[in-house]
């Protein structure tokens, strides 16, 4: 790791401000992408402004269906947290499948969705939730925020506060893990509301996570896993790598697109 | 460079570190505290999980300034925080022979230990296997692994048992 100077935020505001004053600073969160990366010299930031005891970043909320997840709020946090799993229990089943249970202590949702990772968990819930992402400056919907491979919307010196979004009706999710990292090899998030359904696809894309209109027009159709009896989706477009060829993903998203419908459906 | 203070073992100790430092290498470099393994460089494999504030991370993930304020457990300290010469879950992988070369040990005791505080009602052989996720054992296949979490699981529910009935 190169060298770096840390500093620890007391509140949004004081965190904007060292970021300002630092050459080519970064906020760091749980850490657990940033620091990996730093010491690996994939990320080299001359100043580090830790978010991490910032107290209004804390928390979760939920009133009546609206769910809010504040940034600084843990992995394992919102796998455990009662109230969330009364309205919502799939977005806890993610975030009790993030990693290991040492690094769900640690890594927040705010760091994850401002990551973009193409394989993590949390773009999906997004994206098929319809959450809207909220800043220290504005409010961007889910499929304006995330843009690309590891980008966002985000500015430099913008700090994600906040998600919110309206519990869906039913919905699941579903992800075949990479052997190795855990990460989604192919991830699934499928929502329903009325005779909306959303399916958001993570860990497949070649631009990162994306909605498929095609398993959703089927699904919006019936609202089962045979619905998708011998449904594909073109290979075109999808990541190709060491772990799975753009084929292989394909039929992934359609495997798990199925298994997270059995999931919403069984609650 | 940062002045750093925290309490590791119940012991408070402060020192001035190049902020790039890894928590795991303060315990090691600075505090002669060798009992945190490195297993890998890539945040997987769980040998040097130690417990801050409470609960299981990995310290090669985690800067020693991070660490500044928080309280510190490590397998050197384990023994002390159930008033033995071992801990019912470092006795549980003596016993059920747990470790080959011991490597992972240290690492796989933290998220033992860790592991049944979060499960107070139990634990069953397939949550063992899904909790252990985050820790790496290149030598036992695991299987006496899991044998050892389960009794100390079932040893320690015990005694929390125990406790709660003299309380009362
Ligand atoms: C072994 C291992 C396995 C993992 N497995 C998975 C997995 O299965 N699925 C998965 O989804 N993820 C996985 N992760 C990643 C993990 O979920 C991270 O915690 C998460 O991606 C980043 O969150 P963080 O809080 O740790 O962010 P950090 O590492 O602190 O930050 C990540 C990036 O986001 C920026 N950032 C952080 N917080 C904010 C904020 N509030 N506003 C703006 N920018 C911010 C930082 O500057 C940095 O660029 C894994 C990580 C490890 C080490
Ligand atoms: S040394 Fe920390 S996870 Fe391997
Ligand atoms: S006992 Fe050798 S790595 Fe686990």
């Amino acid at each position: 790791m190169y060298q770096t100077n840390y500093h620890r935020a007391s509140s949004v505001a004081d965190a904007l401000k060292l970021l300002q004053d630092a050459e080519d600073g970064k906020f760091v969160s749980g850490g657990m992408t940033l620091i990996p990366a730093m010491k690996t010299r994939l990320a080299a930031p001359s100043d580090l402004i830790d978010l991490r005891h910032i107290a209004e970043l804390k928390g979760i909320s939920v009133e009546g269906n609206k769910v809010t997840i504040r940034a600084g709020t843990t992995h394992a946090e919102v796998a455990t947290s009662r109230e969330l799993a009364a309205v919502c229990p799939a977005i806890c089943d993610l975030a009790s499948h993030i990693g290991d249970p040492h690094v769900r202590h640690m890594g927040t949702i705010g760091g994850s969705v401002a990551n973009n990772d193409p394989a993590a968990d949390y773009p999906a819930a997004m994206l098929a939730l319809g959450a809207t992402v909220v800043t220290n400056s504005r409010e961007l919907a889910a499929e304006d925020f995330f843009t690309g491979l590891f980008e966002t919307a985000l500015d430099d010196d913008e700090i994600v506060t906040a998600v919110y979004f309206t519990a869906a009706e039913t919905c699941g999710y579903e992800k075949f893990p990479n052997p190795a990292s855990r990460y989604a090899m192919t991830g699934v998030f499928v929502a329903k509301n009325g005779g909306d359904v959303r399916v958001a696809v993570t860990g497949a894309g070649g631009d990162g996570v994306f909605r498929s209109a095609d398993l959703e027009a089927a699904l919006a159709a019936n609202f089962d896993a045979s619905a998708l009896e011998g449904a594909s989706i073109p290979a075109e477009g999808l990541m190709s790598d060491i772990h799975a060829s753009a084929e292989y993903r394909a039929n992934l998203v359609v495997v798990m697109a199925k298994r997270a419908v059995a999931k919403a459906r069984r609650g | 460079m940062s002045d750093v203070s925290m309490v590791v073992n119940g012991r408070k100790v402060s020192g001035h570190v190049e902020d790039r430092t890894l928590l795991v290498h303060y315990l090691r470099e600075h505090l002669g505290m060798t009992g945190t393994h490195v297993g890998c460089d890539t945040s997987q494999c769980g040998a040097c999980v130690v417990h801050m504030d409470g609960k299981a991370v990995k310290s090669c993930s985690v800067l020693a300034v991070q660490a500044s304020g928080s309280e510190i457990l490590t397998i050197e300290g384990l023994a002390a925080t159930a008033d033995a010469d071992l801990h019912p879950v470092q006795a549980a992988f003596r016993e059920h022979h747990g470790l080959q070369c011991g490597f992972c040990t240290p690492g796989m005791i933290m998220a033992a230990t860790d592991m049944i505080r979060r499960h107070p009602e139990g634990l069953d052989e397939k949550t063992v296997r899904a909790e252990l996720e985050g820790n790496i054992c290149r030598c036992t296949g695991y299987h006496n692994i899991v044998k050892a979490i389960l009794a100390a699981s079932e040893k320690m529910k015990g005694m929390a048992e125990n406790k709660e009935t003299v309380a009362a």
